[in-house]
């Protein structure tokens, strides 16, 4: 019958079908429950946007949560009443966590927005057929919920082949075989849509050969309800697990395999879900958006297994008792089919877009996971698996988090079919394992990204501290060398015009007489405490202190000679200078004198008081009295000559004298051409400068006579 | 004799030809820097949040490589990083030294409460990765997703408004949990 060559996938299993329990009642519409829980994540993407709030009231259609970007998907109220809350609700996801859900309280009334399909939607725009299925929030109904839109926009030049998934190897699962059984004409019609925006040369539905009525109510439909112009060709394969996983599929029908890492379309394929096609057709002929789905509601707590149209976010709760299920009887209750479905913990938990079937299953029928045993390397894993991969290899790597080795051994290519896990005769829980790696390496590969962008960043930190350190050093240089041509400058101009600083020598001085002050206060104090020390007889401290006075004494030593030094060379420094040479006048000889014979004095009553206390002073005073007596003859001896010199030749500087004169001439000069000055403006000054005027000009006679007396 | 001379005639130009062929690839394939200290630094977590005393990550990769550094200085790394260097330079693996700080249970992230920031610039200047946005006396906030984890900001704030916060885990960034590694034999044991 098939008019296309078959081919094979290795791998896959032959587990027990448990379909026909659920096929034997048609699909039912379930009552409308009181509430709706929508999660805004039903899809692969970006998260959607809530645009309604708490309270408003929402029409059957509305759309409730608005697509994010281009991968996401919008959400539909699947029936109208008011929106009673925003929150964190627990959601149909293997985790068990909770994600944002708009609750929606029912009126009842089920009340239709405004809807519009499309007319004539076989002659229409591909653009505004992908617009309508991306305005109505449809998303693959196979299980992934990878939104439709995204995968319809691929450029058409590229597929050869669209593939209708109908296969349904899970077992259990019945929506689709009910769905085609039921909605043939329309699912038909959905395809049509399909191919009109991707224009492939032919279009093939994968059924397996399980279903036969689903097979015979699609060709039923090929050959009445269209002319077939869109070359749909129905073809049966052969049951196997897992054929329904696209990448199974595509091989059995073309036996081409999609590249590792690649999609459908690389070589030529689109894949779409049966299920999908029909959410398709519901909204661009009708402008339905997906709101509704059909979910396989069975096991062996189930005693009316069936399929329903189920309003996306009716809890699982309301399809248990729809179907009335002995809850006591349930072991576990599992959302999607009983190989890669997830077990629920909450019967809360909204049926959602990609909800395709509830197991509620006794503890017979899937009793709990047996003990993991060891590994034995039976190498059955091998065999089973669909994708080719080294399951064993895969189980070791995994066990010991060796994520490069999993890597390179391409855990990125495993379905999660568990297949490998069906047919392990220890029951270790294989795709476990590898989910958990494949969860790890896409941690480590998220890591190593934020990892590398922190070093990023920290380097360019780095380079920018040090381009700002650069930039200050070069600042501070050139502030430096201004300030160093600055100093030279003015240094410049010093040497034109040199000050001669006599008051250098005279501010050392002060300093060290200050210091010398201090020495000496120092050692009269280190003698009080020496004094103290002795009279309370404490011998340690005295010789700890005259140390101390010693150095002090030493100090104050230093001090004074540093004094006497300085003395000498400011006294020599008139001498050099010349300028600033002290007159030798006989009054300051003579006072000299009288400072010696004072001192002399003093020295003596010293000595005599010393002697009569029989002081051990007496010899440094004796000595003492002697270099005053020396001194003062010394002062006496230089009055004498001096006067000597004085009235013998009276040896003044003539040049000195000549210059007096000129002085004096200046200043008589000035005070002229002020009196000029202030007869003229006729200030009352005059006579101040008349009267100074006369002093200068006497002070200019004293010189000259000075001058005419020293040349004579 | 000739025989002698022309054998070790023809081993001096050979060495000579060999010798230059050796020079030039010395030359030509040289090696910049130390290739390990790359490899170390790669496995380092890049926190730049010098627990290991080390002002940096590549400070204490090249410490390691050569200074015979401790392995065990990282604790933002924890053991998978000790492992991991371990298994590249061939030592044993050591236990986290505990005086350097203690893995964390899950990645952090420094959070500014922001009413009471009084915008003092301390902590961007302090922030290794540049991942704190402000200016003075303007509010300063966490680019959280650049934040490293560090702690380094904690310290010079006067007002202790940043608090380090663990990264949130939500339902993006969960993965399964690896099967509990029980087998048929452990049983008893388990139980």
């Amino acid at each position: 019958m098939n008019l296309i060559t078959l081919h094979e996938f290795k791998g896959g299993i032959h587990p027990p079908e448990n379909k026909e329990q659920s096929t034997s009642l048609p699909i039912s519409t379930m009552k409308l429950p009181e509430k709706l829980v929508l999660p805004i994540a039903q899809h692969i993407g970006a998260q959607s946007k809530p645009v309604v709030n708490v309270g408003d009231s929402v029409l059957k259609g509305e759309i409730i949560a608005q697509a994010q970007g281009f991968v996401s998907a919008n959400l539909h109220a699947p029936s109208s009443g008011t929106i009673t809350a925003i929150e964190d609700r627990v959601i149909a996801h293997p985790s068990g966590m909770s994600d944002i859900c708009i609750e929606i309280t029912l009126d009842g009334k089920d009340t239709w927005t405004e809807i519009q399909g499309i007319d004539n939607y076989l002659e229409a725009d591909a653009s505004e057929l992908i617009a309508k299925i991306q305005a109505s929030g449809i998303t693959g109904l196979g299980g992934a919920g990878f939104p439709t839109h995204v995968k319809a926009s691929v450029d058409e030049s590229k597929i050869d082949t669209l593939i209708i998934n109908a296969a349904e190897c899970e077992p259990y699962i019945t929506a689709d075989d009910m769905l085609m059984r039921e909605h043939a004409n329309a699912v038909i019609k959905g395809i049509e849509i399909i191919e009109r925006i991707v224009k492939p040369k032919h279009c093939l539905i994968g059924v397996e050969d399980n279903k036969p009525q689903a097979i015979a109510a699609l060709n039923e439909a090929l050959k009445n309800f269209t002319d077939n112009t869109f070359n749909i060709q129905v073809v049966a394969i052969p049951t196997k697990y897992p054929s329904g996983g696209e990448k199974q599929l595509i091989e059995i029908l073309s036996g081409k395999e999609v590249p590792a890492g690649g999609l459908p379309s690389d070589i030529g394929i689109l894949c779409q879900n049966v299920g999908t096609c029909f959410a398709i057709y519901k909204a661009i002929s009708k402008g339905e958006p997906l709101i509704s789905r059909i979910t396989t509601v069975t096991g062996e707590a189930c005693r009316q297994p069936q399929n329903f149209e189920v309003l996306l976010g009716t809890p699982v709760k309301d399809l248990l008792s729809a179907t009335h299920t002995q809850l006591e009887q349930v072991n576990r209750l599992i959302m999607g089919g009983p190989m890669m479905g997830f077990t629920l913990e909450d019967t809360n938990t909204p049926v959602v877009k990609s909800t395709n079937c509830i197991i509620a299953s006794s503890k017979q029928e899937l009793p709990d996971p047996a003990m993991e045993q060891a590994c034995i390397r039976c190498g059955m894993c091998t065999e089973a698996c669909p994708a080719q991969l080294l399951p064993q290899q895969l189980y070791w790597f995994s066990k010991s988090s060796n994520l490069e080795q999993a890597t390179a051994h391409n855990i990125a290519d495993c379905i999660e079919c568990g297949a490998c896990a069906y047919v392990c005769p220890s029951n270790i829980p294989l795709v476990q394992y590898y989910r958990h790696t494949k969860g790890e390496i896409k941690q480590a590969n998220a890591d190593k990204l934020k990892s590398d962008r922190a070093k990023e960043r920290f380097e360019a930190r780095l380079a920018r501290q040090e381009r700002e350190a650069a930039e200050k050093e070069a600042k501070r240089k050139a502030r430096a060398e201004a300030a160093a041509k600055k100093q030279a400058e003015k240094k410049a101009t010093e040497a034109i015009a040199p000050a001669t600083s006599a008051d250098a020598p005279a501010a050392d001085l002060e300093l060290l007489q200050k210091k010398l002050d201090a020495a000496q206060s120092a050692v009269k104090k280190a003698k009080e405490k020496i004094a103290a020390a002795e009279e309370a007889g404490d011998s340690d401290k005295v010789a700890l202190l005259k140390g101390a006075l010693a150095k002090s004494q030493e100090k104050m030593k230093e001090a004074a000679k540093a004094i006497a030094e300085a003395k000498k060379a400011a006294k020599a420094a008139p001498a050099t200078t010349g300028a600033a040479a002290v007159e030798m006048t006989p009054e300051r000889m003579q006072n000299k004198v009288d400072l010696a014979e004072s001192r002399l004095a003093t020295a003596k009553k010293r000595l005599e008081e010393a002697q009569a206390n029989n002081s051990e002073q007496v010899d440094a005073l004796n000595t003492a009295v002697e270099k005053q007596q020396a001194r003062v003859a010394e002062a006496k001896q230089a009055l004498a000559e001096f006067l000597k010199q004085e009235s013998a030749a009276p040896s003044v500087d003539l040049d000195a004298l000549k210059q007096k004169v000129l002085a004096a001439q200046t200043r008589v000069d000035k005070a002229q051409e002020r009196l000029d000055m202030a007869k003229q403006q006729e200030l009352d000054t005059v006579s101040a400068l008349q009267t100074g005027l006369e002093k200068q000009q006497s002070k200019l006679k004293e010189a000259q006579d000075a001058l005419a007396e020293a040349s004579k | 004799m000739t025989v002698i001379l022309i054998a070790v005639a023809a081993l001096v130009v050979l060495s000579l030809i060999f010798g230059a062929v050796l020079g030039f690839a010395a030359v030509r394939f040289k090696v910049e820097g130390n290739p390990i200290v790359e490899q170390i630094d790669a496995l380092l977590p890049q926190t730049q949040c010098g627990q290991c005393s080390y002002p940096g990550c590549r400070p204490y990769a090249e410490a390691i490589a050569e200074n015979d550094e401790k392995i065990n200085k990282c604790p933002p790394g924890g053991e998978g990083t000790i492992a991991a260097i371990a298994d590249l330079l061939g030592v044993e693996p050591e236990p986290l030294d505990a005086e350097h700080g203690t893995e964390k249970e899950s990645a952090m992230v420094a959070v500014i409460r922001e009413d009471e920031c009084i915008g003092c610039t301390k902590c961007i200047q302090a922030c290794p990765v540049d991942a704190i946005l402000g200016a003075a006396k303007q509010m300063h906030t966490v680019i959280a997703d650049e934040c490293t984890g560090c702690d380094l900001c904690l310290d010079p704030c006067p007002v202790d408004c940043i608090d380090m916060v663990p990264v949130d885990t939500g339902l993006q960034s969960w993965h399964w949990q690896k099967p509990a590694n029980l087998i048929a034999t452990d049983k008893g044991q388990a139980a």
